[in-house]
């Protein structure tokens, strides 16, 4: 491989490493996303269960 | 017919993320295997001028991405578009992601062509360092403001002075008398044909696909986030 050969190679590896960064920030800030839209599933389903065990006014 | 409005057949914003990530995968592979078993060799700097189709795609891109974002802000201090904010912000963020690309390709080819990684005498490199930097700028007056009427307003006007140093840089280069960075685009066209302009047309057009999907990727993730926020502040 010639320096200019390792050179060229160097600069598209660069491109892709960025892109590759980029999409795995990406992908990790939607893996968050996903854990709070679950956390907030949780707390709802918590929140409809104990309206339900609430006990009525008798009388 | 009076009164009916034009409708666009084809919105952008209609297409589907999966298929967009699918024609950026294909399109970057095109370019790839264009720029290194389809284009010929350049007779006066050789292998190594194969930087030149995603560099200067890339930079291209970039601009949009600026450009992008100063429409965006102007929609955003013009007509109060609550949509344009976020979209201007998330359009200098990828011109930022592209522009860091250009300028370390930049780097490469010119430690193969010139011999040194950085030449400050060379007016569009320094020029595009400073629009580079103008923008870095950008982030940190947004962050350093709360969210809310003030913080739009202000990033949506620097983001529309930053426009202007982009014909500056791009004009740069015709002014000066004295040059190492190669001309390729005159004004009466680009200065190449035949299989190097057909890969580097691929190259550009893989790379605007690239951003446009990784701006949308990046748009859906906030807007999400926001929305997530709104939810929690409801519950709260």
């Amino acid at each position: 491989m010639t320096t200019s050969e390792k050179y060229v190679t160097a600069a598209y590896v660069v491109v892709f490493a960025i892109v590759l960064v980029y999409v795995l920030l990406i992908a990790l800030k939607v893996g968050r996303l996903d854990r709070e839209v679950s956390e907030l599933e949780h707390r709802v389903e918590t929140a409809g269960e104990s309206a339900e065990r609430e006990p009525a006014a008798v009388g | 017919m009076a009164g009916a409005t034009i409708r666009p057949v084809l919105s952008l914003r209609r297409i589907p993320l999966v298929a967009l990530a699918l024609a950026s995968l294909v399109l970057v592979t095109t370019a790839l295997v264009f720029v290194f078993y389809v284009a010929p060799n350049d007779a006066n700097q050789g292998f190594s001028q194969r930087i030149f189709y995603f560099h200067v795609s890339i930079a291209f891109t970039a601009y949009a991405c600026f450009v992008c974002g100063a429409w965006n802000a102007f929609r955003h201090l013009w007509k109060r578009d609550p949509r344009a904010d976020l979209e201007s912000y998330v359009c200098v963020h990828q011109g930022t992601i592209f522009g860091a690309m250009v300028l370390l390709t930049g780097s490469i080819w010119a430690k193969i062509s010139w011999g040194h990684w950085w030449v400050w005498s060379e007016d569009e490199l320094v020029l595009f360092l400073i629009l580079y930097l103008f923008y870095c700028a950008y982030f940190m007056l947004r962050f350093s403001l709360d969210p809310g009427p003030q913080r739009a307003n202000l990033s949506a006007v620097y983001a529309l002075f930053g426009v202007v140093l982009i014909p500056v840089s791009f004009a740069a280069i015709r002014l000066a008398k004295e040059f190492l960075h190669p001309r390729v685009f005159t004004l009466s066209g680009p200065r190449f044909g035949g299989w190097i302009l057909v890969t580097y047309c691929v190259a550009q057009s893989a790379m605007l696909v690239l951003a446009y999907t990784l701006y949308r990727i990046e748009i859906a993730g906030k807007r999400l986030d926001l929305r997530l926020r709104e939810l929690r502040d409801v519950m709260a």
